[in-house]
């Protein structure tokens, strides 16, 4: 179509146009031209976040459980430098965002004007890409563009600055066919030659592990479908890092539960015992590899991804394969089971009867308590009664999340929305906010600590606003844990500031918001409180009192290296001939 | 190719990987071809600064008008690892085209301008003329005191040169930073 409009019309119709329903935002100055033609409609609604970084991982949310691209709409100086987190954030994470920031008018650039920052310059290294419109004619290419580039190949957050004069300005709006940078065209279909070898690799592989993560859930259901199947028919172990959680069931036989730093004693020594690494759509960040020179040192590795920088960036890999996972993956599976051949059966007997022997340590296991609430009991509590729902899950970030990560089992993908590379606290309500208005008649849980749902609590009141019945269900251990945790380990002990003093009561706090409070704090009184919570109709703060000195095991401590973790004290014990001593370093 | 001794590693208290180290550090020509936008350098050096990369010199200007196509020369430093890390990055940017590694590529010539003034009297001035013949610079600027020199040549060349000048009465130097072109017919 083509028509003559506004600047600001252009907007909302590209929005249109895009299929987008729901847009995260803050008016302000600079964009009330733009705020004047949501008014006009009623295609685009538009949902009044109380700060920009609310509204741009509320928009995170919405993406990472839709699959679509998340629209956040701000104003210029402040808007744009509130929103700049969640911009980071999504670029870390690889979530598609298209963020729409006023600014103040041509002429008035570069003049310290009344609101003005200079947004291209401080999100240009925290975006994909980024616009700044100084002619109208330019902008429904950009508009669309935008849509493009956030959500083609790996995904990210783009931002478009539109000055308020761009906004009155009128032109001639279409949508176009083409597109202006002809140097942007992501890679998705692997290599076949790679491919084949590396489906040759998996044949003669006598310790395989596939090690998958936040690619395969970023690629699209199907791409976890072929997973699965993937690592049906060939037997082998699959671990996930904590983006990738969900692509393959956590009641799978062949699952290992999570790698890393926090992961379980099984996944991180298949990892570093395999003979051959397949890992898909995740990016040997440091928090998965530990001491790097020590890292899986007898295997041959298989990189599948889409971002030609990831591939060779942290760890050299023997077979990269450029492309999108689910073309890869069903190149992957055709040619496995297309090719007769057999693989090595009793060195994979062999192979799981270790794996095995790992998995009795139970890693995971904790002293559970009549007394005091464990933060380990009330996730597990939370995952059985609410398991056979249709659940959502948000977390903030620090030890509640590594729980969740470690007890809670998702079994389908996009079901499991965290900040893992930013590790941005206050992540999780505004992120339930955006799961929940996509999915309105789904169960939203934001597991979260005391201390990182103070960071973003203004966004309850959004929750309230819009009927959206989300949960915060706060382990409170009156730290911020994982802070605690290090210094703990690390620093002797010292607790510098790590206490959460002069706590609100959250109960009162959550009525003040015209929610619903609720506070539990003994274990037997937890799963009759879990089921009130899932029943009220309303958003509810779920005050967990838990025992403020539990630690989060197992962990990969400091520069060390994926045999060398520490397990807490209720694990088992299989080798006698491990002293006291030695048995904190296993 | 990473640190191998475990005592340097195991007793840091960051989880962070140890940095890479012993691994031989090279210099790569990389030529860049982008779209001529509003910001482009600042993307592209941004790139280098955020990410703790090495520009040795740096060049930029405009080579195909109508397709606004510009062409970024940058010599840059760095292990094989990192080098490889540079291209990639760069590579996946919107308006970034193509990468060229003109070290790899081998077969390619690299050349510098630099304006070169020189104050002096006397034998001084003669000889700093006289090298300047011997160095094919051009004199572009004269006053009874003092030459400007333009010269073209490799980095190398005009290195030896300025520092010829220094004791004749150097008094300043303008560089271009170098460009670099594949020999042979083919385009990149």
């Amino acid at each position: 179509m083509t028509k003559e409009m506004t600047g600001a019309e252009m907007i909302i119709q590209a929005l249109i146009d895009q299929g987008v329903e729901h847009i995260f935002g803050y008016p302000g100055g600079a964009v009330l031209p733009i705020y004047d033609a949501l008014f006009h409609q009623e295609k685009v609604r538009h949902v009044l976040v109380r700060h920009e970084q609310g509204a741009v991982h509320a928009a995170e949310g919405y993406a990472r459980s839709t699959g679509k691209v998340g629209c956040v709409l701000v104003t210029s100086g402040p808007g744009a430098t509130n929103a700049v987190t969640g911009l980071a954030d999504a670029l870390m994470d690889s979530i598609p965002i298209v963020c729409i920031t006023g600014q103040v008018p041509t002429h008035l650039i570069g003049n310290d004007a009344f609101q003005e920052c200079d947004t291209v310059g401080i999100t240009r290294p925290c975006t994909k890409y980024n616009y700044l419109v100084k002619n109208i004619a330019d902008l429904p290419r950009v508009l669309h563009e935008a849509f493009h580039v956030a959500s083609s190949g790996r995904p990210g957050p783009v931002v478009i600055d539109v000055p308020k004069d761009i906004q009155f300005a009128t032109g001639t709006y279409t949508r176009p066919k083409t597109f202006a940078h002809r140097g942007y065209v992501p890679k998705v279909k692997g290599d076949p030659e790679r491919i084949q070898q590396a489906v040759a690799m998996m044949r003669n592989a006598k310790r395989p592990v596939f090690y998958t993560g936040g690619g395969v859930i970023n690629s699209g259901r199907r791409a976890s479908e072929l997973l699965r199947e993937l690592v049906r028919v060939t037997g082998f172990p699959i671990t996930s890092t904590l983006m990738g959680l969900g692509a393959y069931p956590a009641s799978g036989p062949q699952w290992l539960g999570m790698l890393g730093m926090h992961g379980t004693y099984e996944a991180n020594f298949a990892m570093h015992e395999c003979d051959l690494m397949i890992c898909i759509g995740a990016r040997f960040d440091d928090r998965i590899t530990g001491r790097l020179d020590a890292f899986s040192p007898g295997s041959r590795k298989i990189h599948v991804d889409i971002d030609p920088s990831s591939i060779n960036k942290n760890v050299k890999v023997d077979v990269p394969i450029l492309g999108d996972c689910t073309l890869v993956l069903e190149e992957m599976l055709r040619l496995w089971t297309a090719q007769p051949g057999e693989s090595d059966k009793p060195a994979h007997k062999a192979w799981w009867k270790k794996i095995e022997h790992w998995r009795a340590r139970k890693c995971l296991a904790y002293k559970p308590s009549n007394e005091v609430i464990k933060p380990q009991y009330a996730i597990q509590r939370l995952y059985e009664l609410t398991k056979d729902r249709d659940t959502y899950i948000t977390t903030e970030v620090g030890q509640h999340q590594m729980w969740a990560a470690q007890f809670y089992g998702f079994e389908e993908p996009h079901r499991w929305m965290t900040s893992g590379g930013l590790g941005t606290m206050g992540y999780g309500i505004p992120a339930a906010v955006g799961v929940q208005l996509a999915h309105p008649g789904s169960l939203v849980i934001d597991i979260a600590g005391e201390a990182s749902v103070l960071m973003t609590m203004q966004e309850l009141s959004t929750a309230v606003q819009y009927r959206l019945p989300i949960k915060i269900f706060i382990l409170n251990n009156h730290y911020m844990g994982m802070v605690r945790q290090w210094q703990e380990l690390l620093h002797g002990g010292r607790y510098s500031q790590s206490y959460s003093e002069a706590l609100p009561d959250f109960v009162k706090l959550a009525e003040a918001y015209h929610g619903v409070g609720m506070r539990c704090e003994k274990p037997a009184d937890l799963d009759a409180a879990i089921k009130e919570m899932i029943a009220v109709d309303k958003p509810v703060i779920f005050d967990c009192v838990v025992d403020p000195a539990e630690n989060c095991f197992p962990m990969i401590p400091s520069g060390r290296a994926h045999n060398e973790m520490l397990l807490g004290d209720a694990a088992e014990n299989l080798d006698e001939a491990i002293t006291e001593e030695g048995k904190m370093l296993v | 190719m990473m640190s191998t001794s475990p005592s340097t590693t195991s007793s840091s208290t960051s989880h962070y990987p140890s940095a890479h180290v012993a691994q031989a550090i090279e210099t790569h020509t990389l030529a860049v071809i982008v779209d001529n936008e509003p910001g482009v350098l600042a993307r592209v050096i941004g790139l280098f600064s955020g990410r703790g990369y090495n520009i040795e010199s740096l060049t930029v200007s405009e080579t195909e008008h109508q397709k606004h196509l510009s062409r970024i020369t940058v010599v840059t430093r760095g292990t094989p690892m990192v080098i490889e890390q540079i291209k990639n990055q760069l590579d996946r940017m919107v308006p970034v085209h193509r990468v060229v590694d003109m070290t790899v590529t081998g077969r390619s010539i690299e050349r510098e301008l630099a304006m070169v003034k020189v104050r002096g009297k006397g034998d001084h001035r003669v000889e700093a003329l006289r090298l300047a013949d011997a160095f094919r610079a051009r004199v572009i600027d004269a006053t009874v005191e003092s030459f400007v020199f333009e010269i073209t040549g490799a980095a190398e060349k005009i290195d030896q040169f300025v520092a010829l000048m220094l004791p004749l009465g150097l008094v300043e130097v303008s560089r271009t930073g170098i460009v670099a072109i594949a020999r042979g017919p083919e385009g990149m």
